[in-house]
């Protein structure tokens, strides 16, 4: 869809352009190599010349953006072997597109024809940044994945790894979750521990929700603030606090005590999803129900349940993940026979660096991307169901 | 429907789950450890021949970075959940100062040497503390990246504040303890004399003026496998961390690593037994300890992982690595080859400049 005609652009602007990306590129890869202002004005100055050739052979772009790949990796693979290459490879592919989106004039394609050079430029600014913080939120994780592959006891990328050689990864890491006892304890506690604490706070969070949400409830606000108030408060106050009045009444140390606390922290997750459904909820219904003979507990179970069922999923997931995470409170209010995965982790972390940390960290990463898959899943069947959203 | 079985199933478990407690509580023990490679040696050299011999199940917490503190706590709330606490010897002269370990007779409650020699004496000097039965002998020591330094390895711990020798990042801990004395001593001061000079504000500042010579170079760790993580990426020359890291790093894991044991820096871990448990579990606690700590035992701990035993009788028995089957002897940072020049760290005079000292040091960091 064309808003505006095109016209190619000059060699000296493209060539402009290309440098800018050109030297942010030789940035990283100048760094890595010793010398970043090395990298900035060879990446700049070969950009420079590419976004001044593109120009001339507008018509011709399959072939010269074939040739800029393959001399990246060529490059790249002359540098520094086969991972060099494969980042050579993906900066070929790039800068191959971008000479020739700028040439030809092709990114003011889609926009606006009113808008100024200035508002042009700060549309794909906008959409860099954005890039750019993405990558920085993201990288973290994805470089925890493939270290969990490593075939040794460190959180090394070794040479063996880097070079894709198949010695330099295994399995081991993993194994070392599935057999070694510590691990599986603590596996066992977790998935013993968060179901229960999360069973606890989804009931009690629905009523005390459905509770708040009836106008002639007095100190609402005020129940309302100290029952999310675990969200609210430092966790590791709430965790001495509850250390010493748990120990008082024989809780600290047992496996009731520590199901109990994380109920505590879930419950005003679950408060907070439902109080929000149930502001879409027709109280009429409800009247509806009442005026068929229904008593109220049949009309909660039947009526108001499904209607907010979403909403106590997904504060029930949230809950989970709550207790499925948290180490500060565990810390104080387990022992060792109620230690849990994560308490395990940062036993791991402080004692020992191994990449076990890591296996675990990436089983954990899937786990939670299929829960709020699901919750997302849920909150759109809501809104469909509700007719908020058409999609 | 469905939620009343749920809560059933809740109130249940709720039920049960203190009387299963109660029940385990009975032959159960709780002992308190540093995790990682050190309490799998404990593991398999204490806990399961002991648990195969008296069927005691063991609880192993892996709390002893806090063990101080948490005891403090547990003590405040009057519910001492731990029965035997594994804690370097510094922590054990606090807990029995504040009254918070039990004070022990070493010859009544522990087991003699096979010739019959009494454990006081087979322990000799190391029993810092009443309440304190030495386990092991570890060391602070240094290693180095074979591949990086060079032509010349270092033989001598002042190579540490040798930038010109050995350019690059080291790494050192992050408290005063160790540091001081190694930069007085690389600073000319003579062994004998380091805490004469320390104990004057003069040699603080001297010591801290030393120190400044690498600030920029140093990585600061607060946990002992953060070195040998370091040293496996090249991101430092060399690096202080307690022995036993180093050995695993270089003969497990086959790092490019060597060890420099020059003025390496002697310390003691061993257990305590907290105070105010009941009789009962007292006694198991005691039992333990008495199996546990016998010359035996000690020297089993050693196939495991390269830290001394700290009985006099349990020397001659060490053997080989459970796994790699090399001798443990030479690993050990109390061999003769290794403890040619040794910093012996003055536990009292820390214990009483302390906190005078990590006030500056961390002033000093913060500059």
């Amino acid at each position: 869809m064309a808003l505006t005609p095109v016209t190619p652009q000059t060699p000296a602007f493209t060539a402009g352009t290309a440098a800018a990306f050109g030297a942010f590129a030789g940035l990283f890869v100048g760094t890595a190599q010793g010398s970043g202002l090395m990298g900035i004005v060879l990446g700049a100055v070969i950009l420079a010349i590419l976004g001044a050739i593109a120009p001339m052979m507008a018509g011709k772009d399959k072939p010269v953006r074939w040739a800029v790949f393959f001399g990246f990796i060529a490059a790249g693979y002359a540098f520094g072997g086969i991972p060099a290459a494969v980042v050579g490879g993906i900066f070929g592919a790039f800068f191959g597109w971008l000479i020739f989106f700028v040439a030809s004039g092709r990114y003011r394609e889609s926009l606006a024809p009113y808008l100024t050079p200035g508002q042009v430029l700060w549309h794909y600014a906008f959409r860099v940044i954005c890039g750019v913080i993405f990558i920085f939120l993201i990288t973290p994780i994805l470089v925890v994945m493939p270290l969990s592959f490593n075939s040794q006891d460190f959180f090394t990328f070794t040479p063996e790894m880097l070079q894709f050689k198949a010695e330099g990864y295994s399995l081991k890491h993993y194994r070392d979750f599935f057999t070694n006892d510590d691990w599986q304890n603590a596996l066992r506690n977790s998935v013993t521990i968060a179901p229960v604490a999360t069973v606890l706070s989804v009931g009690f969070g629905t009523l005390a929700a459905i509770g708040l949400s009836q106008p002639h409830v007095p100190f609402r606000r005020a129940i309302m603030a100290i029952l999310i108030s675990p969200m609210i408060v430092p966790l590791i106050i709430s965790a001495a606090g509850m250390y010493f009045f748990y120990s008082r009444i024989g809780l600290q140390g047992t496996y009731l005590g520590v199901v109990l606390a994380h109920a505590a922290l879930g419950i005003p997750f679950v408060i907070i999803t439902v109080t929000a459904t149930l502001v879409g909820f027709d109280r009429s219904l409800t009247r509806a129900a009442a005026n068929m003979g229904a008593n109220p507990v049949t009309t909660f179970f039947k009526v108001q349940m499904p209607l907010i069922l979403p909403g106590v999923i997904s504060g029930g997931l949230f809950a989970f993940i709550t207790s499925f995470d948290e180490v500060v409170v565990v810390l104080f209010v387990g022992s060792a026979g109620q230690k849990t995965l994560p308490w395990q982790m940062f036993i791991g972390l402080r004692e020992q660096i191994s990449p076990t940390i890591l296996a675990v960290a990436t089983i954990l990463v899937v786990v939670s991307i299929g829960l709020l898959a699901t919750v997302e899943m849920l909150r759109r069947r809501s809104e469909r169901l509700r007719g908020i959203s058409p999609t | 429907m469905k939620l009343t079985k749920m809560s059933a199933l809740v109130a249940t478990t709720a039920l049960c789950a203190p009387m299963a407690m109660a029940e385990d509580m009975a032959n159960e023990l709780t002992i308190v450890s540093w995790g990682g490679a050190y309490s799998a040696s404990q593991k398999a050299a204490y806990h399961d021949p002991y648990t195969a011999k008296t069927g005691v199940k063991i609880i192993n917490d892996e709390s002893s970075a806090e063990a101080v503190a948490k005891i403090r706590a547990m003590n405040e709330a009057g519910n001492v959940t731990w029965d035997v606490v594994d804690v370097v010897a510094s922590d054990a002269m606090r807990l029995c100062d504040e009254g918070l370990a039990e004070e022990l007779d070493h010859d009544a409650v522990l087991a003699a040497a096979p010739d019959g020699t009494p454990a006081s004496e087979d322990f000799g000097n190391l029993i810092v503390s009443d309440c304190f039965v030495p386990q092991i002998v570890y060391s602070t020591t240094f290693g180095y990246r074979t591949d990086l330094v060079g032509d010349t390895a270092p033989t001598s711990v002042c190579a540490i504040f040798d930038l010109d020798a050995y350019p690059g990042k080291r790494s050192l801990q992050k408290r005063p303890i160790d540091n001081m004395e190694w930069a007085l001593y690389c600073d000319g001061v003579a062994k004998d004399e380091i805490y004469d000079v320390l104990s004057t504000p003069e040699g603080i500042d001297r010591g801290l003026a030393k120190l400044d010579t690498i600030k920029d170079s140093v990585v600061w760790w607060t946990a002992g496998a953060q070195t040998p993580q370091l040293l496996a990426d090249g991101e430092v020359v060399m690096g202080s961390t307690f022995n036993g890291r180093l050995f695993s790093a270089i003969a497990e894991q086959n790092q490019p690593i060597g060890m420099l044991w020059d003025m390496q820096s002697f310390d003691l871990d061993g257990w305590i037994v907290p105070a105010g448990l009941s009789a009962e579990r007292k006694a198991r606690a005691m039992d333990y300890l008495f199996f546990a700590t016998d010359t035996q035992r000690l020297a089993d701990q050693a196939a495991y992982i390269s830290y001394g035993p700290a009985r006099k009788s349990s020397a001659p028995l060490v053997g080989k690595h459970a796994t790699l089957g090399i001798d443990m002897a030479p690993h050990m940072p109390t061999d003769p080859a290794n403890a040619g020049n040794v910093h012996t760290y003055d536990y009292e005079w820390w214990a009483d400049n302390r906190d005078d000292i990590d006030a500056k040091f961390q002033a000093w960091l913060a500059k």
